[in-house]
């Protein structure tokens, strides 16, 4: 479980790399914390893992619940599946509210869209159920995982912290915190109880530790569990202890949260839900690795609209024929085209997107015109978000940050 | 949204920094300028707005008579030679946000500019007042440089004064002596603005040297190791943007916003397609397209608000019993 969402979209929905001894063509992709390889099949995913599909009822219910438009990564799958979704929207109906909870490892400075998905569609649950949200930054796990000085991952931290508050985070409902800063009193007592709750052999099985993995990784794992336990912020959810938590994640997660599941009940405390994406492609498609040490396999919050274009335009896996007269015979292929998903990640408009999946499907519109309407759309999303990042002060940041009671967090 | 001229001049009441203010027909060169404040008593200014081949940009700002040579500065900003040229019109709108014929120190007021690089000539200060265009051509502000660095530190600058005309040696052992002035970060303008030649009128109000209008090829340099670094970092320079303080500026931009889509959705074929429904069509329009970014600003307006009440809080003496 090193990283945590953007792990899933680093390592990317890649071909097998010869790791693993299933990584045949046809054969079982392998998702779990630490690898994700091989072409998805998410139906088999959702039955090897247990969790269920989230489907069109529950994203009806979540429409009236919440009185507006199901954020558009429900309505095209992105966030596909689930663990007792239906409790939690079943409780809130009752009048029982509950909180979110998520997070980032923050080992580099540079974020790419992948990264912002988790905390763009976290961020529309926090306004539509209008509920409270802790976010940790587990500062203290990139620097055993990444090797980085304890100085240098608070600072990535800090930093990751900007671009996150720009994702448009309501600061009176919003508690944001790093392992380093944070860890003790409260969290630390759930974080004991629930290291007695979990084998040596257990982590080992979930997570791989060997016997030359130092003891700071094996003990990580109740660091990540414990913020979905409401006693361990006292100063938010003091008596609170039957408060649910709904924690918004990749589904390469769902092994690690199963850990924290099973230790729920014995400790007294609700499970968590979880509510579960697929994976960001890479801009090279399935046959690429999204990776920070290449620029070119994803567009980054930093990128200026020329480099975004460029990026598109010279990486973007396409499904289009190669010259325009093959295309207007035999139209794109949709399954592997990378302009036409991110334009279902990003293009709100769900009759603009069909009539761009209809054209281009059918060769009447060309590669060249799809790479176009998705440099728009992208140009606005990083330059929107640069511009409230640029409004995010350390002041901003320290008072996110602060330890203090959030009044109005179920207004 | 760029500060506007009335909210500059108030911005300058309220910091108690005394200036004249001549008001007169808009004027796009020194030479207009001079024909109606020529004899106010005051020094007239011209202001240059210049990029680098890095898309880093500078506002040099010189008594009219001062003789500004960009081959000179270039070697002195550490560029190399020709390593200056004028900024692109695009670019006083997007960076500056003044129009034609306004470069001005006071374009330093706007988040936009903030890394953008100002050099003054020391003549100023030998002056009892230069005048300055406050953000529009049709006013003239004139002012002596205590005013003007009192200006400049309330946003967070410090002055810095050059000797304009000096052209000393630069090589190995002598170091070029204002490569401290050259901005930390490049500033990269939106697609259009790349490859645009910097216009002929850009010229008139610099009486600019030795400027080639050929084509400027703009080039975002990135490597991997460059794609890692973070460019928008808040700085501890200047003020968070205005919009999210000033609840006024908040108002108008969402105003410009809505008055720019209502514009362009009111037209003949529209007016002609949707009849008396028009009004019902746009309204719809206009929530569908701005609901989302007026939501986002009004977060970040709340969450300044917040975050300034929280600071003070955490400085706030209690009540003496």
């Amino acid at each position: 479980m090193e990283k945590r969402e953007e792990r899933a979209v680093e390592e990317g929905a890649a071909a097998a790399a010869g790791g693993e001894a299933e990584a045949a063509a046809e054969a079982e992709a392998e998702v779990n914390p630490w690898e994700v390889s091989g072409k998805i099949d998410y139906d088999k995913l959702i039955d090897k893992f247990g969790c269920q599909r989230l489907d069109q009822s529950l994203i009806d219910r979540v429409q009236r619940l919440t009185s507006r438009a199901p954020h558009v990564f429900l309505r095209r799958g992105v966030f596909f599946a689930h663990r007792d979704f239906n409790e939690i929207l079943d409780a809130y109906e009752r009048g029982d509210k509950f909180y979110l909870y998520t997070g980032r490892g923050p080992s580099s400075e540079a974020l790419h869209l992948g990264h912002l998905i988790p905390f763009m569609f976290t961020k529309y649950l926090q306004d539509a159920f209008k509920v409270p949200l802790v976010i940790q930054l587990t500062d203290d796990e990139k620097c055993m995982w990444k090797n980085i000085s304890v100085e240098e991952s608070q600072r990535l931290a800090r930093e990751n912290a900007k671009d996150i508050i720009a994702c448009g985070f309501d600061v009176t409902r919003t508690f944001i915190f790093s392992d380093f800063d944070y860890v003790g009193g409260a969290f630390y007592k759930n974080m004991v109880k629930v290291a007695k709750c979990v084998t040596y052999n257990k982590v080992v099985g979930i997570f791989g530790f060997t016997g030359e993995d130092h003891i700071g990784k094996v003990s990580f794992p109740p660091v990540q569990a414990v913020p979905s336990f409401p006693s361990s912020f006292p100063h938010l959810f003091n008596g609170k202890d039957h408060l649910r938590c709904l924690i918004p994640c990749a589904i390469d997660q769902d092994p690690y949260f199963r850990m924290t599941r099973d230790v729920a009940p014995r400790l007294g405390y609700h499970k968590p839900a979880l509510i579960e994406s697929s994976f960001f492609p890479a801009l090279q498609g399935d046959t690429g690795k999204m990776s920070a040490s290449d620029p070119n396999s994803a567009i980054y919050v930093t990128d200026s609209a020329k480099d975004i274009k460029d990026k598109i335009n010279r990486y973007a896996f396409t499904g289009g024929q190669d010259t325009k007269e093959k295309q207007r015979l035999y139209g794109a292929n949709l399954e592997v085209d990378i302009p036409v998903k991110y334009l279902s990640f990003f293009l709100e408009d769900d009759d603009e997107l069909e009539h761009i999946k209809t054209e281009y499907g059918s060769g009447r519109m060309l590669t060249f015109d799809v790479k176009k309407r998705l440099t728009e759309i992208l140009v606005e999303i990083v330059e929107r978000h640069r511009r409230a990042r640029a409004a995010v002060t350390d002041e901003m940041v320290d008072a996110f940050m602060a330890v203090r009671p959030l009044p109005s967090m179920f207004g | 949204m760029g500060y506007t001229k009335d909210q500059l001049l108030a911005r300058l009441q309220e910091l108690r920094i005394e200036f004249s203010k001549y008001e007169h027909p808009v004027v796009l060169t020194v030479e207009a300028q001079a024909k109606h404040v020529g004899n106010v008593g005051a020094s007239l200014s011209k202001n240059l707005f210049l990029k680098d081949k890095k898309q880093r940009f500078y506002i040099v700002s010189a008594l009219a008579d001062t003789k500004v040579d960009l081959k000179v500065l270039s070697q002195r900003l550490g560029l190399g030679k020709g390593g200056l040229r004028m900024a692109p019109e695009e670019a006083l709108g997007e960076i500056l946000q003044v129009p034609l014929g306004c470069v001005t120190p006071f374009a330093l007021v706007n988040e936009s500019a903030r890394h953008v690089s100002l050099l003054l000539d020391q003549g100023f200060k030998s002056q009892q007042g230069c005048l300055f265009h406050p953000l529009s051509n049709d006013t003239s502000i004139s002012l002596n440089t205590l005013s003007l660095d009192k200006f400049l530190k309330s946003i967070g600058r410090d002055p810095s004064y050059v000797d304009l005309e000096a052209n000393p040696k630069v090589g190995k052992d002598q170091p070029p002596d204002l490569a401290a002035l050259v901005p930390s970060d490049s500033i990269v303008l939106p697609e259009f603005a790349e490859g645009a030649p910097p216009s002929e009128h850009s010229n008139e109000n610099h009486a600019a040297t030795d400027v080639k209008p050929k084509a400027v090829k703009a080039k975002a340099v990135k490597t991997p190791a460059v794609a890692e670094k973070v460019k928008d970092k808040s700085s501890t320079g200047v003020l968070p943007s205005i919009s999210f303080t000033d609840a006024g500026q908040f108002v108008e931009e969402i105003l410009d916003k809505t008055s720019a889509i209502l514009l362009s959705e009111i037209r003949d074929d529209t007016v002609r397609q949707h009849g008396e429904q028009l009004g019902a069509v746009v309204s719809d329009t206009l929530r569908k397209r701005l609901s989302s970014e007026l939501k986002n600003l009004a977060i970040m307006f709340k969450n300044t608000a917040y975050t300034e009440g929280f600071h003070a809080g955490t400085r706030h003496q209690p009540k003496r019993p």
